[in-house]
């Protein structure tokens, strides 16, 4: 299945789990990323219930705490 | 209030735009803008904003110019080092610009002075390089009705995002809460290329000098991304969190609250 990750259409396995995307992506602090799925936040307690379909779009919004 | 003719000269490309012309100018000499750190996205954003003919600027700071600093924040020159950083930035905003106000504030910012210091601006630029703070000026300006421009920044990557009140997303709705101190990377361990402070601090000052024209489209809802090894930027949208704890429908953060964080974190 093609999912829109970060703004890059690309293939993945059929039917992974928000959890198995972010190892496949290697996700820096995985811990601490909020994700939004389609435009709508998933909580970090729903990663392995939110089974991906073709055709979603991820976005991985990353703690940046520099600015001095 | 009418322009005098160095005026008119000093700020001739800002006017000589037609969405900006001599109307955009006035709002810029009437704005407020308060801008917390003195460091690599403050110091950028500090000059252009004083360059910009804006009234009266804040800037916040308690520590003094470090060798270490002075690759990025670029208001302090090898001269200023042991000086207090909001006075070195005031003396290099005014170099650029005698007309413009600038107030020196050397301090912290804490949930005891926050929404003092906030109160008398228009918009806030959030200079900080720490969690709490970042924090702290979000609930703070959410609660007080106040426009403001987030941004981070570490090694080669930046982003940055606009609150305007009752549109679009704050701070907490992305993030929730700040991470356990040392859980995620700050620039002090992982680094941080001068420029790229550059980059962002200079977004900043550009959403604050559209907010105060009240030009353009603000970076509200949508957080910017910035990768300075790939040249990519990318503008995410964000949707709002319903149950957001300071700007949901319930807010459980009626005022302003401390994060604790390990002190060195705050002195660098």
């Amino acid at each position: 299945m093609t999912l829109i990750v970060a703004g890059t259409a690309k293939e993945y396995p059929d039917g992974i789990n928000l959890t198995r995307l972010i190892e496949l992506e290697k996700v820096e602090t995985p811990m601490y990323v909020t994700v939004a799925l389609n435009n709508a936040f998933v909580e970090s307690g729903g990663f392995e219930t939110a089974v991906l379909k073709d055709g979603d779009t991820v976005e991985f919004l990353y703690f940046m705490g520099g600015g001095r | 209030m009418a322009f005098s003719n160095e005026q008119l000269t000093r700020y001739s490309r800002h006017i000589i735009l037609k969405e900006f012309g001599i109307k955009g100018q006035k709002k810029l000499s009437r704005g407020r803008v308060l801008i917390i750190g003195a460091g690599g996205l403050g110091s950028p954003a500090a000059l252009y904003l004083a360059a910009a003919g804006v009234g009266c600027i804040g800037i916040v700071d308690a520590d003094d110019v470090d060798l270490s600093n002075l690759q990025r924040q670029i208001i302090h020159g090898t001269d200023d080092i042991g000086r207090p950083k909001a006075d070195s930035a005031r003396a290099g905003m005014l170099a650029v610009n005698p007309e413009t106000e600038v107030r020196a504030i050397r301090a912290f910012v804490h949930a005891g002075n926050i929404m003092d210091l906030i109160r008398d601006y228009d918009f806030i630029i959030d200079g900080t390089d720490n969690f709490p703070a970042k924090f702290l000026i979000n609930d703070a300006c959410v609660l007080a009705g106040k426009a403001f421009s987030h941004a981070g920044i570490l090694r080669f990557n930046g982003q940055l995002t606009t609150y305007v009140p009752g549109l679009g997303a704050c701070y907490r709705c992305i993030f929730k809460e700040p991470p356990p101190p040392e859980a995620v990377p700050t620039c002090r361990q992982a680094g941080v290329v001068g420029a790229l402070a550059g980059v962002v601090g200079s977004l900043q000052a550009m959403e604050a000098v559209k907010y105060l024209a009240g030009i353009g489209e603000l970076l509200s809802g949508a957080l910017l991304t910035y990768d300075a090894l790939t040249t990519t930027f990318r503008k995410i949208r964000l949707p709002r969190r319903a149950d957001c704890a300071v700007c949901g429908a319930l807010p459980s953060i009626t005022a302003p609250v401390d994060y604790a964080q390990a002190a060195c974190d705050l002195t660098l």
